[in-house]
């Protein structure tokens, strides 16, 4: 058995790799090296070194949107995982029409990023209209309704996890809480919560990464306004890209700066939350 | 085991989320957003298409060379009439034409991953000298083409310090203040109205107490607003940030002397808040609703009867014809901002649509988009089909009096050269960058929903000129 596997794996893994290699690492090695050049095409493109990193500096908008990414994605993880482990708890009471709610609760998943922004701009700026206001009137509408947008796409998905997750929770461990006099409360805290850590590392792990790439959504709402203040850190990238001659190589270089920073994150707090998981 | 289950699951989601963050990372390398892909590859399965088509048709043909020409056209208003064009093209002679368009907005990123291809575009657009600065190593010389041949001046190429002809308008459009000249000789009609005649508003002075008047007695009129909605939405905000900010630049230049500058002074910017504050004070709509109005709104507004007056130019025909405003009542009036000596001013006149063909396409390939572009400018199908269809105004000797489209609003155009007004130029293709009209206009949205100073809309514009300037020249 582990010989034939050995044998077989190049013929099972080489197209996997083939293809990740192609649509993964060539592009990436591209992009790092096209954040050091001048380009307009990306192939031709031209060494000047580190002159792009250094003009990331001078750009006021990269500052502001990355404080506005960092608040949004703060606000939108504990939103996002509080709500949908309570949804979850309420799904698996066995109440009735469970998985008629489940499946509603997960439908938004399954819609594009950009046609939700749309449909959420008509809808917000329908209720807005009442008071005489849109949703690029303020940076702060636009902000908490890229969050409402958000949970409502997100919740359903993180809902999945987190169902899977309690139900992994041996029968025998609650029923024992209960005998030993503990509260539905203290339960939840003790038990419920420690078994279903797995889930929530992955739960925050992908709303975290999420809410720092999120793009489509924010294109399609506010598109930055007013003045580039509600753009978040993958939008000002693009505009940075496509906002003036020559600057090209400036927007890779953020891309560059982008992708250590979500990576690093992401790392970290993998960390953080796997130390709490608990061995069965 | 189950451990063994949830760590895979782990590392799957992990790996999962990994590559889409890269992935969307490094797309701005190649191509762009999530829409723009959905773009390409609805263009690369047409292209597809029209290929196939096009050697099929070849193939019966096989007359002139191998080379064949790839245009990507800016103007989406006119994307099926280009199509079309290229079909008969190809039908004629068998050299396979394959057109596409970009989707709004999107040119120039389109235009940059075209051009990273193999396949890439042999014919492509720059929207004036600014433009032309990321493609002017890509510029074919077209002196000895026969479009720069037929050109009525050198006013309309892009012509390099060396000589060298890098880019050849081929349309030339006018903007102004259309208006509805039936609602207007109603409100002349009505007692106490502040004049008798369309043409007595020459001054920003008269036009601004008809505008007040009218927004008063809107009710008696059967109408919403004096103005469309001055929407700063993406699909509305140029007329603003770009078409109006023309006209302080414009009097800044000729008070100056200069074409083009790397430091505007903003001499003229109480005379652009003045007009600004008309457009969102008599207006069809609050002015805290600017933001989310679109060019769709103010022509809807403005085909329907609800407004007057709206500022656009010769190509918003295609978009209120055939509705409540009768072709006859179409006018259109110089953008008056309160300048000395304004009655002689005319409307605004220029192009940002340059051709220009890529120099790194095979000799063939060049060879046949220079035949396809005089063909497109000689032949009568090129000539009519330009006229009626698309209604064009180009500035080819070619088209005679004859090849004139029948578009009202470049009628009016006419009525207001031959009325011997100064056509006012497109300063607009000087301004620095998109960031800085993205910059204007954000100003300018913020001080009209009374979230900002007009003294932001200043620094946008002076101050973000210079810097600009500086940022594009490092």
């Amino acid at each position: 058995m582990q010989k034939s596997l050995k044998k077989y794996f190049p013929i099972f893994a080489l197209p996997t790799l083939l293809a990740f290699t192609i649509g993964f690492i060539v592009p990436f090695i591209l992009g790092i090296y096209l954040s050091f050049c001048k380009f307009t095409t990306v192939t031709d493109a031209k060494f000047i070194g580190l002159g792009n990193y250094a003009k990331i500096f001078s750009d006021k908008t990269f500052g502001h949107a990355l404080w506005y990414t960092a608040l949004f994605t703060i606000v939108s993880v504990l939103l996002i995982n509080v709500l949908a482990f309570a949804v979850a708890m309420l799904l698996t009471k066995g109440i009735k029409g469970t998985n008629i709610f489940r499946t509603v609760f997960f439908m938004p998943n399954l819609i594009g990023g950009i046609v939700l922004g749309y449909i959420w701009q008509l809808l917000l700026n329908g209720i807005l209209a009442h008071f005489q206001k849109t949703l690029t009137y303020n940076s702060a509408y636009g902000f908490w309704g890229l969050v409402v947008l958000m949970c409502w796409q997100q919740i359903g998905y993180m809902m999945i996890i987190y169902i899977s997750g309690i139900q992994n929770i041996p029968g025998e461990l609650i029923e024992a809480a209960k005998i030993d006099g503990a509260t539905s409360s203290q339960i939840l805290k003790n038990v419920t919560i420690p078994m279903v850590m797995p889930s929530i590392t992955i739960c925050t792990f992908l709303t975290l990464t999420n809410g720092f790439k999120l793009f489509d959504q924010n294109l399609a709402l506010t598109n930055g306004e007013p003045s580039n203040m509600s753009e978040l850190l993958a939008l000002n990238i693009y505009n940075t890209f496509y906002g003036r001659t020559g600057f090209e190589g400036v927007g890779q270089a953020k891309a560059v700066v982008f992708f250590i920073l979500v990576a690093l994150i992401a790392v970290g707090q993998n960390y953080l939350t796997r130390r709490k998981e608990v061995q069965q | 085991m189950k451990k063994k289950l949830v760590s895979l699951m782990l590392a799957a989601a992990m790996a999962a989320a990994m590559a889409a963050g890269c992935g969307s990372n490094n797309g701005n390398g190649g191509n762009d957003s999530a829409s723009d892909k959905g773009n390409q590859t609805e263009e690369d399965s047409s292209k597809e298409d029209s290929s196939s088509e096009d050697s099929e048709e070849g193939g019966s043909q096989t007359a002139s060379g191998d080379g064949a020409v790839y245009y990507l056209n800016f103007k989406p208003e006119q994307a099926d009439q280009w199509k079309a064009l290229a079909e008969t093209y190809t039908e004629q002679t068998g050299v396979p034409v394959t057109v596409e368009t970009a989707a709004s907005g999107t040119y120039e990123s389109t235009l940059k991953s075209e051009m990273a291809k193999d396949e890439a575009p042999t014919l492509f657009q720059v929207n004036g000298p600014v433009g032309l600065a990321s493609w002017k190593d890509y510029c074919y010389d077209l002196k000895d083409s026969a479009v720069y041949k037929n050109l009525k001046s050198d006013d309309f190429a892009l012509i390099a310090d060396s000589g060298e002809v890098q880019g050849v308008a081929y349309v030339i459009e006018t903007y102004g203040l259309i208006y509805n000249k039936k609602l207007l000789s109603d409100y002349c009609a009505l007692d106490g109205a502040k004049i008798k005649d369309a043409s007595e508003i020459n001054s920003f002075a008269k036009l601004k107490e008809v505008a007040d008047d009218i927004q008063a007695k809107k009710d008696d009129l059967g109408i919403v607003g004096a103005f469309t909605s001055a929407g700063m939405d993406s699909s509305s905000d140029w007329r603003f940030k770009t078409h109006l900010a023309n006209l302080p630049i414009y009097y800044e230049y000729q008070a100056d002397g200069i074409e083009s500058t790397d430091a505007v002074k903003g001499t003229y910017l109480d005379n652009y808040k003045n007009m600004w504050d008309l457009y969102i004070t008599d207006s069809t709509v609050e002015p805290t609703m600017l933001s989310s109005s679109t060019g769709e709104d103010a022509a809807a507004e403005f085909a329907m009867g609800e407004a007057v007056f709206y500022q656009n130019g010769t190509w918003a025909y295609n978009d209120i014809k055939d509705n409540e405003v009768a072709d006859e009542d179409l006018g259109m009036m110089p953008i008056y901002i309160g300048m000395e000596g304004e009655e002689n001013q005319g409307l605004c006149t220029g192009s940002e649509n340059y051709w220009c063909v890529n120099k790194n396409a095979s000799q063939e390939d060049i060879d046949a988009t220079l035949a396809f572009m005089e063909w497109v400018i000689t032949s009568d199908e090129g000539r009519i089909c330009f006229r009626d269809e698309m209604g064009f105004v180009t500035p080819f000797t070619t088209f005679t009096d004859e090849y004139q489209p029948a578009n009202p609003l470049v009628a009016a155009s006419q009525e207001d050269i031959d009325a011997g007004h100064k056509t006012v130029a497109w300063c607009f293709t000087t301004m620095p960058s998109e960031n800085w009209k993205n910059g204007v206009g954000s100003a300018l949205l913020e001080y009209a929903q009374g979230t900002g100073e007009w003294d932001a809309v200043v620094t946008a514009f002076v101050d973000g000129w210079a810097a600009e300037v500086q940022a594009v020249s490092e």
